[in-house]
């Protein structure tokens, strides 16, 4: 078990992002934003940054840093919101969400402390990650660990399976991959779509080691984080598209959308 | 990763004729092994990687030499990019290899987040760009790399003309963090055009020969043949300069400008017509007031019949004797 007062901590800060994560895309106006698949991965995230990871936030390319890597770029709202909660962005700045030449684009772009690389175009993260691991193994640094964050659907990109057979061909014990497992992609759900199951197995069949939790349960998370494993480990976390606001959760709609006055409302009401 | 910096000036590669010739005969996997030893040896941020082409790019000497500095990511080109991202954004320098046919269009996408966006300084190398596979058939032919790689903001372009400029084209990239896309055309026994050492410089063309009347900027493999054109010319009584246009991003309009006073400007490239060199000429000619009449030889638009090196060059009337037939037939036309 994890220390409480750890998950109470990642948990009080995955509340707050979600409230950032609203505020976000209800000022984006009648711009629709990825809210499902932020909302997803709030507490994947919170328990990362609140709870596991190494960080300079006056140095944000301080070597021994881990690196997070957001393979699924279209969930930039909860990346950022992590990053105002980490204190490597002011959280005033989440104000310029999606405005007209802000550093705080749709998709990760480059010049915002805390982005190792752009992302929006889906498939991309793995292979960088696997890059980053062998050069952070050549440099003999133990010390930082990468983790690259990727959406159920993002996998039906045969890019991120050459990545997994290199990660552990390359015996990548440096590398977690985080699959957000929301069960839902822009046409409907992954099983519809392109049916990937069983993920579990061809995590294992690929070579990595796998553990399998709800990805909404701190407590799980954190003990995801702190398996120890010999090769690449996948935690694939089962969540919930839309998690937090009732008239989301699950719905394809909200993949990308924007929030009305009234749905705004209600949104903070629900999340308290 | 401290990156340390090379002297060329040192000369540890000896250009001497000997060793020109013997490039030559190895072709570009020659040249480009012989690069990498020396970028072994003197760079230690510098990352050789290929796609299941060790033996085919002509690094399986290097990979003996410095064991561990060759990654090979297996036939996963798309992984080949992304990975040397990683490495590049942790401060090595990789140099990824694969056939240009493949560079230039199964992982395109890779290449413009990470090379033309990101700026991170890969250096990809396109074998056997242009006809020299052409033998496996179309989709060994790379006609549209120069279009593609030229189209993306940031990557800079060099096709060598020849085995010793292959190298230098390769340390030079090495000198910068500019991410780069080096075009090998050309086949084994790859004709010479530099006998002897001389100075190159990104983004510079050098003049190869003087004339009064018409000038061809050539690209790569293809500034032997124009220079042979040139002399099958001056016996015909035209007057012909030769331009090695070996960056063909960024453009030397420098160059382009010293030669507007001629009647007309060729550009010949071993590439589809559309999109690369005679399409970079053209889009900065058509900004001048007065400009000479400019022709543009190359692939057609098309992908030619398979076959072997020098059928493929005929068939696409990319020889000496055939460029100077065009210019000879172009000049009266007009």
């Amino acid at each position: 078990m994890v220390d409480k007062e750890i998950v109470d901590v990642c948990n009080a800060s995955a509340a707050r992002m979600r409230r950032c994560i609203i505020d976000m895309a209800f000022r984006a106006g009648k711009t629709e934003t990825h809210l499902g698949g932020s909302l997803s991965m709030t507490e994947l995230l919170a328990g990362l940054y609140k709870g596991i990871i190494c960080f300079r936030k006056e140095d944000p390319d301080w070597q021994e840093r881990d690196r997070v890597i957001l393979s699924k770029g279209h969930a930039a709202m909860a990346l950022y919101a992590a990053l105002a909660e980490s204190g490597i962005i002011e959280e005033e700045e989440l104000e310029f969400f999606k405005k007209d030449g802000s550093r705080l684009s749709a998709h990760p772009s480059l010049g915002l402390p805390g982005i190792e690389f752009a992302s929006g175009s889906l498939g991309q993260g793995l292979s960088q990650g696997v890059g980053v691991c062998i050069a952070l193994k050549k440099m003999n640094n133990r010390k930082s660990r990468v983790y690259v964050f990727l959406g159920d659907g993002e996998c039906n990109e045969g890019s991120v399976w050459e990545a997994a057979a290199s990660a552990a061909h390359y015996g990548l014990d440096n590398l977690i991959a985080v699959i957000d497992m929301n069960g839902l992609q822009y046409d409907g759900s992954t099983g519809t779509v392109l049916n990937m199951e069983p993920m579990e197995q061809k995590w294992q069949a690929f070579g990595w080691e796998t553990v399998s939790i709800d990805g909404h349960n701190m407590n799980e998370v954190l003990e995801a984080y702190m398996q120890h494993h010999h090769v690449p480990l996948a935690i694939l976390a089962r969540t919930v598209k839309g998690k937090g606001i009732s008239f989301a959760e699950n719905s394809r709609k909200y993949h990308t959308a924007s929030l009305s006055s009234e749905q705004y409302e209600q949104a903070i009401r629900e999340l308290g | 990763m401290n990156r340390r910096s090379g002297n060329w000036g040192e000369k540890l590669i000896d250009f001497s004729r000997r060793n020109i010739r013997i490039w030559s005969l190895l072709g570009p996997g020659g040249a480009l092994s012989t690069a990498a030893m020396e970028l072994g040896e003197v760079k230690p941020e510098v990352q050789m990687m290929t796609a299941d082409l060790n033996y085919y790019s002509g690094l399986k000497r290097f990979s003996k030499a410095y064991p561990g500095r060759l990654i090979n990511v297996g036939i996963a080109e798309q992984n080949l990019i992304g990975v040397a991202a990683g490495l590049a954004k942790e401060g090595y320098m990789p140099f990824a290899n694969t056939y240009a046919s493949f560079c230039a269009s199964r992982c395109v996408d890779q290449i413009r987040v990470n090379m033309a966006y990101m700026k991170l300084p890969i250096k990809l190398i396109g074998l056997s760009a242009g006809l020299d596979a052409g033998v496996l058939g179309a989709t060994h032919m790379a006609v549209e790399d120069l279009a593609v790689m030229r189209s993306l903001p940031n990557i800079t372009v060099l096709s060598p003309a020849d085995c010793t400029e292959i190298i230098k084209a390769i340390l030079a990239s090495s000198e910068t963090l500019d991410p780069t896309y080096i075009r090998l055309t050309g086949p084994m026994n790859m004709p010479i055009v530099y006998n002897e050492d001389y100075d190159f410089q990104i983004g510079k063309a050098v003049e190869i020969r003087q004339g009064r009347d018409i000038c061809i900027i050539a690209t790569g493999s293809m500034v032997y043949h124009a220079v042979r054109a040139a002399e099958l010319l001056e016996i015909k009584g035209i007057s012909c300069a030769v331009i090695n246009m070996h960056t063909v991003k960024p453009l030397d309009t420098e160059a382009v400008d010293a030669m507007q006073d001629k009647k007309m400007i060729v550009t010949v490239e071993e590439a589809s017509i559309i999109g690369g060199l005679g399409s970079a000429v053209a889009e900065y000619l058509a900004l001048q007031k007065n400009r000479p009449y400019q022709i543009m030889l190359g692939i057609r638009d098309s992908f030619p019949t398979a076959g072997s090196y020098d059928y493929l060059l005929k068939q696409c009337r990319l020889t000496g004797e055939q460029i100077a037939e065009d210019i000879i037939s172009a000049l009266s036309r007009e």
